[in-house]
């Protein structure tokens, strides 16, 4: 029976026939992640269950890298008890300090997770490793203590929302336009329970990083993934990675759809989250007057170095507008070293940015950026829920790293083409 | 088990950052939770719970990130039950991981005014509504998740697996 790419991923993981949605499936897990916000009850989940080791102590992520550096003696107490687990326990992977980052950009830097893993995550943007060709998700910390312990799951087989995007992308549009423009149509319930697969020439034209921009906010649709074909693009990828044995991976001809939504994004502009949901997306022409306290590029949506050169190619010889705060976090060491060398920094420190290191400090409202009463910031970022970043009263907009980059020079959001030629 | 309380109603498309702001999340503890349980939604707002209450939302409740402080906050706020149109996945999951009930009732949910006294018996699927003289239609909690709640959630639960 011909499968979808989730059908097809999770095949792959399990000894049971998947004969189509609907079906529960035991799965072996490839990896098992969990932050210093979600570890810490992982961590007492596991202990509670009477778990005594992990199933495989290379297979186990923790990465710190909400609250850190850390921004208070509590969030300290908590990469403590990650810190101590991870060694009682002898993890590989624990990420803290100059070693960590964003982990959705840091562990597929890592060639840490790849084409074809089932992976579970205590972080809902766990999804984001579908741009790999994985069938990555987020679940709670009790979810992923037994996963831990256990080395497998259960999933609901998901039917599946295919979204095929045709046409040529105009200048200046990137991969967090297409998806934006997506969760516009489909709501933020309209994937809920369901898988999203990307197709069509423009995904094939565009990079993986792109493809991990776009499989990051299935989430924001509430689906349980965003799946991207394997192809020579994520195989370099992954080889780049310093990841072994990757092979190809493409949904069959055939398979069966739920829905099949068809993008044309010829002509298309720039797509902006409103306030106060993911879902409330206009262009960017309908909210060109909205002016704005601060800008945000980073975070593990449009955090990597394809955003800050995109950044960098608008802000360089520029300045962000008097009285804006513009914030730049390379999402990982190895983005900002290579930002480094490029001199992609300067060119922000020159423009007035404060250049931050590697965290999700501000997209949570964590630290590092957090919006007075009455503020308004644009973000790369994800999530735009009311007070996300801080005050009841603030309001967060979401764009790609351009219009992130065009409107800190203009004050007001602002379209990038409008910003190439000015002073 | 069944359960009787008011109702405290919020709506539509309510996020885990509403019932629970990040700045909250640095600790597991359900008590401190549970005192600023939906501090992201109106600030007090948890102020006006009695323990017992049982908490109505609209569509896609939960949505958002996937900390398990939201039910753990809810819970040591003192509502042991959700009814909610719909829930959002990985909300859905740690709910009864966390040994929260949770039934989906759709569109019954408008039904329901705040501060309506409600019995509710999530094995049966009877939901009434004692204020209107009203039953609201229901799928009971599956036999095996009400296992799960049974054992106080998912640890209690592999815990008792694992004792065989």
């Amino acid at each position: 029976m011909p499968q979808t790419l989730a059908e097809k991923i999770l095949q792959g993981r399990t000894e049971e026939s998947i004969t189509g949605p609907g079906q529960i499936v035991r799965t072996r897990l490839s990896s098992v992640l969990a932050n210093d916000i979600t570890a810490p009850l992982a961590i007492k989940s596991f202990e509670a269950m009477g778990a005594t080791k992990v199933f495989d102590p290379e297979k186990v992520f923790l990465v710190c890298d909400h609250f850190t550096p850390n921004k208070d003696i509590d969030s300290a107490q908590q990469v403590k008890a990650v810190r101590d687990f991870a060694r009682k326990m002898g993890v590989v992977h624990f990420y803290d300090g100059g070693e960590s980052g964003v982990e959705h950009a840091l562990l597929p830097e890592l060639g840490l997770v790849g084409p074809g893993d089932v992976v579970v995550g205590a972080d809902s943007h766990t999804c984001t490793y579908g741009g790999l060709g994985a069938f990555a998700t987020g679940m709670g910390s009790t979810d992923v203590a037994a996963a831990m312990a256990l080395g497998e799951t259960w999933f609901k087989v998901p039917s599946t929302i295919r979204a095929t995007f045709t046409g040529t992308l105009p200048e200046h549009l990137e991969a967090k336009d297409l998806i934006l423009l997506l969760i516009g149509k489909i709501g933020v319930a309209g994937a809920t329970y369901k898988a999203l697969e990307f197709d069509g020439p423009v995904i094939a034209a565009m990079d993986v990083e792109g493809r991990m921009t776009m499989a990051n906010m299935a989430i924001e649709a509430g689906g349980k993934v965003g799946l991207f074909a394997a192809d020579d693009k994520t195989l370099a990828y992954a080889q780049a990675a310093g990841r072994t044995g990757a092979t190809a991976i493409a949904p069959d001809p055939g398979a069966v759809y739920e829905q099949e939504l068809t993008f044309d994004v010829s002509g298309l502009s720039p797509q902006i989250a409103c306030p106060h949901l993911p879902d409330n997306v206009r262009s960017v022409e309908e909210v060109a007057d909205v002016a704005v306290d601060q800008v945000v590029i980073g975070s593990c949506t449009n955090g990597r170095i394809s955003d800050l050169r995109r950044a960098a190619a608008l802000l360089k010889g520029r300045k962000a507008a008097k009285g804006l705060r513009l914030i730049i976090l390379p999402a990982t060491p190895l983005i900002y070293k290579q930002a480094l060398r490029e001199g992609l920094l300067e060119i922000f420190m020159d423009a007035g940015a404060v250049v931050g290191p590697p965290t999700c400090g501000p997209c949570l409202g964590g630290h590092m950026g957090i919006l007075a009463s009455g503020e308004k910031v644009l973000a790369t970022t994800n999530r735009n829920f009311k007070g996300r970043m801080g005050s009841l009263e603030s309001e967060v907009y979401l764009a790609g790293a351009g219009v992130a980059a065009a409107t800190a020079i203009a004050g007001h959001i602002c379209h990038p083409a409008e910003i190439v030629g000015r002073k | 088990m069944s359960y009787t309380g008011a109702a405290r109603k919020v709506g539509t498309n309510i996020d885990t950052d509403a019932i629970i702001p990040a700045r909250f999340l640095v600790t597991t503890d359900p008590l401190e939770l549970g005192k600023n349980c939906f501090e992201g939604l109106e600030p007090g707002w948890i102020n006006r719970v009695q323990k017992g209450d049982i908490l109505v939302a609209g569509p896609n409740f939960g949505c958002g990130s996937s900390r398990e402080h939201a039910p753990i906050a809810i819970l040591g706020a003192g509502m042991p039950v959700v009814l909610a149109h719909s829930f959002a996945r990985i909300f859905y999951r740690n709910g009864f991981n966390m040994g929260l009930t949770l039934l989906e009732i759709g569109d019954e949910v408008d039904g329901i005014n705040e501060g309506d006294s409600l019995e509710v018996d999530p094995e049966n699927g009877l939901i009434r509504n004692l204020t209107q003289n009203k039953d609201i239609p229901c799928t009971p909690v599956p036999p095996f998740m009400r296992e799960i709640l049974a054992q106080g959630g998912l640890v209690g639960y592999v815990r008792r697996q694992m004792a065989g």
